[in-house]
């Protein structure tokens, strides 16, 4: 089996879950008429998440690898960028500055290069602003998209 | 109707289509030749730039992204070993082989080439192949316009999945994610959890998400020491020389394109396996099977002539039938919508001069690949060593820029990140995005017929008689009953294989 029992268990029981809110809304929510297709929905929904909880809770659950410890340590930085990025920094510093912001941090805290290179910090920060260039031409400037200003821009 | 494409070619010379279809080439071909930027999440990305674009002119972009992506996908395959999408692994396999025996032009010469052959006969397929089907298309009403959308969901679901319970699951969830937000009949609010989904999920910002997200992550999986890439020298190759191997090679050619035309032909099984059956079957053919494999010529001419040869082909059942013949076109068919072209039987009667613009593009655009192709050929190591974090970074800005400009809306770039990174976590326990995105498209459109069918119904014989009677019904319910038992069938042999396997290895 690839993964772990109960790596696939709890995605499994996540999925089953859902399905059965869906299920129970689809069920009990008005008017009837309005929730006719999702009702046929979630009955396929929660049988077959209730199919695949049975298969990863048995160990039948073979196709996956599951997201072992290693993987995991390495995307949570990159995510957590993206998480302020969005949630957080566009709306209140701005899109752009936050765009840069948010390359700059993903660009150096996947580099290969020691933070203490001199030479890496001028090649990000150059990237970044040549970058952040072309998607302002891009969005500002060729398709006038007006985005959240914040405090700066 | 045979020959009217030939009306509307002057559409694809006008200066804007003509540079756009340039542009989406050229660049189709960079992102291709770059590690981890698939044809999907390219043409997703490509999408929110055609909003301003007419829609002929929006679709010829996306069509030229597609085709080029598909085929600047090899130049990393043969140059890194790294398949720059699931349709090049094959090329992968003696294409890498002849760069390490210091032949990457000639490979690359032959797998443009090929492409170019192959992409030229898969479209002149889509040509002919579609008006037809359309026409018998038009005979189709709700109920089998709904089984038609279910069909392509199961079809994805269990032939695109390792896992035919995952897969047919993801479709599912696509099917209720196309729920959320005010039902168009009634007005009425469905699972509105958030601010964010008070409009329904935008089909644009999901595509964005569930495609280009999942591969910043996994990226962003490699941490700050990725693998490192055997550098490969470049040598020339005169491409003269090319042209007349590839003239010599007629069986690799031929079977890299039947393969790959009926490939794209069959509804969601996508490139991904052409270049392999393709590749297979030239080797049991070819009386030099032992070469296969140590970089041998004709196994990147099969693989590249197949998966180009898919991508015309794979359009066929999109155009007609809101099938896409793989995840790509999958995306298409969002690009379609957006612009308010609903695939169907009267496609070709309601936008004649956008559907033949953009299919002569195709056409013309396979031919400026191979140009460009050959062209960046000799910068193409540098281009497939773009570092991993700066694409990282890049994707995902893109992204968020990307997924905001649909409609101007926060709560899109929410839903874009939230399904990106859930998808993320799903694809490594073996969900697949492809049959979830299927739903997510063809929700609507199996609702609106499945809501219209059922007032029929009632009106008539009931709904048993109505969605199950008649030859047409029964046709299609036994073929979504027969695609989820295929793949019920494949995977238990699958797994009593592993099983024999593992057994024997004790």
């Amino acid at each position: 089996m690839t993964g772990t029992r109960i790596q696939h268990t709890v995605p499994a029981l996540v999925v089953l879950a859902v399905a059965a809110v869906v299920t129970w809304l689809s069920f009990t929510e008005e008017p009837a008429e309005a929730f006719l297709f999702p009702r046929v929905v979630s009955v396929f929904f929660i049988g077959l998440a209730a199919w695949n909880a049975w298969r990863a809770v048995t160990g039948l659950a073979r196709v996956g690898g599951g997201i072992p410890a290693r993987m995991a340590m390495n995307v949570v930085p990159g995510v957590a960028v993206a998480l302020v990025f969005v949630f957080v920094a566009a709306t209140s510093l701005g899109f752009y500055v936050s765009g840069a912001l948010a390359f700059l941090a993903i660009t150096t805290l996947y580099d290969p290069a020691p933070l203490s290179s001199l030479n890496g910090w001028v090649r990000r920060i150059g990237v970044t602003l040549i970058f952040m260039g072309v998607i302002h031409a891009l969005f500002a400037l060729l398709l006038r998209v007006q985005t959240p200003r914040g405090m700066f821009f | 109707m045979r020959m009217e494409f030939l009306g509307y070619f002057g559409g694809v010379f006008e200066p804007v289509a003509f540079l756009l279809l340039l542009g989406g080439t050229v660049g189709g071909l960079i992102l291709g030749a770059t590690p981890g930027l698939s044809p999907t999440m390219a043409v997703a990305l490509l999408i929110p730039f055609t909003f301003q674009l007419s829609p002929a002119h929006g679709l010829i972009l996306l069509g030229a992204a597609y085709t080029s992506t598909v085929a600047g996908g090899a130049v990393s395959a043969i140059l890194l070993r790294i398949p720059g999408a699931p349709a090049n692994i094959a090329t992968a396999l003696d294409g890498h082989e002849m760069a390490r025996n210091g032949e990457g032009t000639r490979a690359l010469h032959l797998s443009f080439l090929a492409s170019g052959i192959g992409g030229v006969i898969g479209v002149l397929l889509l040509i002919f192949l579609t008006p037809v089907l359309a026409e018998w298309a038009l005979a189709f009403g709700p109920s089998h316009l709904f089984w038609m959308a279910i069909l392509g969901v199961t079809l994805i679901g269990s032939l695109d999945s390792k896992s035919f319970v995952k897969g047919l699951l993801s479709g599912c969830i696509g099917l209720w994610l196309s729920t959320i937000g005010y039902d168009d009949m009634q007005g009425a609010p469905r699972f509105i959890f958030a601010d964010a989904l008070t409009g329904g999920i935008n089909i644009i910002a999901a595509l964005i998400g569930l495609f280009a997200i999942p591969q910043v992550m996994e990226m962003f999986a490699k941490g700050r020491n990725a693998a490192a890439i055997e550098q490969v020298a470049i040598t020339k190759h005169r491409l003269s020389d090319s042209f007349r191997e590839i003239g010599r090679s007629g069986r690799a050619l031929g079977v890299g394109t039947v393969v790959g035309s009926v490939i794209g032909l069959i509804p969601g099984v996508g490139g991904q396996i052409a270049g392999l059956v393709a590749y297979d079957q030239t080797r049991k053919l070819s009386p030099h099977k032992a070469k296969f494999g140590t970089g041998h010529p004709e196994g990147v001419i099969a693989a590249e002539s197949a998966n180009n040869a898919m991508v015309g082909p794979s359009l066929v059942p999109l155009l007609t039938l809101s099938i896409p013949g793989s995840p790509t076109a999958a995306v298409l068919l969002g690009g379609l919508l957006i612009h308010g072209i609903f695939p169907g039987g009267d496609l070709f009667e309601r936008h004649p001069e956008v559907i033949w613009t953009f299919i002569n593009s195709m056409l013309l655009g396979q031919i400026l690949m191979v140009v460009f192709g050959i062209w960046i050929a000799a910068s193409a190591a540098r281009i497939a060593r773009a570092p991993v974090p700066i694409m990282a970074a890049a994707v995902l800005v893109l992204a968020v820029f990307g997924s905001y400009s649909v409609q101007q809306s926060m709560g899109d770039v929410y839903v874009m990140l939230i399904l990106g990174i859930g998808m993320f976590a799903l694809e490594k326990f073996g969900f697949s995005a492809a049959p979830l995105v299927l739903g997510l498209i063809l929700g609507p459109i199996a609702e609106a017929n499945f809501i219209q069918g059922s007032m029929i119904a009632t009106a008539t014989d009931g709904p048993w008689i109505y969605f199950f009677g008649g030859l047409l019904n029964l046709v299609l319910v036994a073929l979504v009953i027969g695609s989820i038992a295929y793949s019920f069938a494949s995977n238990r042999a699958m797994n009593a294989a592993v099983d024999g396997m593992q057994g024997d290895a004790r």
